[in-house]
């Protein structure tokens, strides 16, 4: 399997790019992206510039295969593709892409949910919360 | 020696990324222990992967050579 890991943000460009690959598959008929963007939380007085993220890419790739065989188990899907940005994200970018296809709309909402919670619980991944000032601290997941 | 990694605010505390690591026989329990000890850890909510598998961190799994132990804090993906 491929990583689903690229270095900075991932581009408004390379998302149309993912879904324009998909119009020669004429089976589907739903397409489902969840889009996460690094929001510019003011802690403490505080505003986050930027997230830095770092990933224990071995244990996240094999966790991320098994994630990937379950989802195509529990959903009727035709394709499914994860991206995850590591390094400095600034504010305002997109640091992680969803992106499922099926022939039904119904499988497509779920399977989105289901992966976007469990990337979030179970990949290896650390975040390093950047302020203006250059301080930071760690992000922990709600 | 086994490696031991450690990853986002653990690999700050610890100011490296990995280290090699005598452990022959070495318990995962008692070679926490021993982490705790150099770096002070106790502070940190930590899970371990023992060869990119989750483990308890009390476990009692004994430590080989070829063994890769990484200290994880907790996951901010997403």
């Amino acid at each position: 399997m491929k990583s689903i890991f690229i270095k900075g943000a991932i581009q408004p460009a390379f998302i149309a790019d993912s879904i324009a690959k998909h119009q020669t598959k004429h089976s589907i008929g739903a397409h489902n992206i969840f889009l996460g963007q690094v929001r510019a939380d003011v802690i403490n007085d505080k505003t986050v510039a930027a997230i830095d993220f770092t990933c224990y890419e071995e244990m996240a790739n094999s966790i991320l295969e098994d994630i990937r065989e379950k989802a195509f188990k529990t959903f009727n899907l035709t394709c499914m593709h994860i991206y995850h940005s590591l390094g400095e994200i600034k504010a305002g970018e997109v640091c992680f892409f969803v992106f499922v296809s099926a022939k039904h709309s119904k499988e497509v909402y779920a399977a989105t949910e289901y992966l976007v919670n469990i990337v979030k619980k179970k990949v290896p991944l650390f975040g390093k919360e950047i302020f203006e000032d250059d301080s930071h601290q760690w992000k922990v997941n709600k | 020696m086994a490696v031991i990694k450690y990853y986002g605010a653990i690999a700050e505390e610890t100011k490296c990324s990995e280290e090699q690591m005598a452990v022959s026989d070495l318990k995962i329990s008692d070679c926490m222990a021993l982490l705790n000890k150099k770096y002070n850890l106790n502070a940190f909510e930590v899970s371990i992967a023992l060869n990119q598998n989750l483990v308890e961190i009390d476990s009692t799994i004994k430590l080989n050579d070829s063994d890769e132990l990484a200290l994880l804090p907790p996951f901010a993906g997403g």
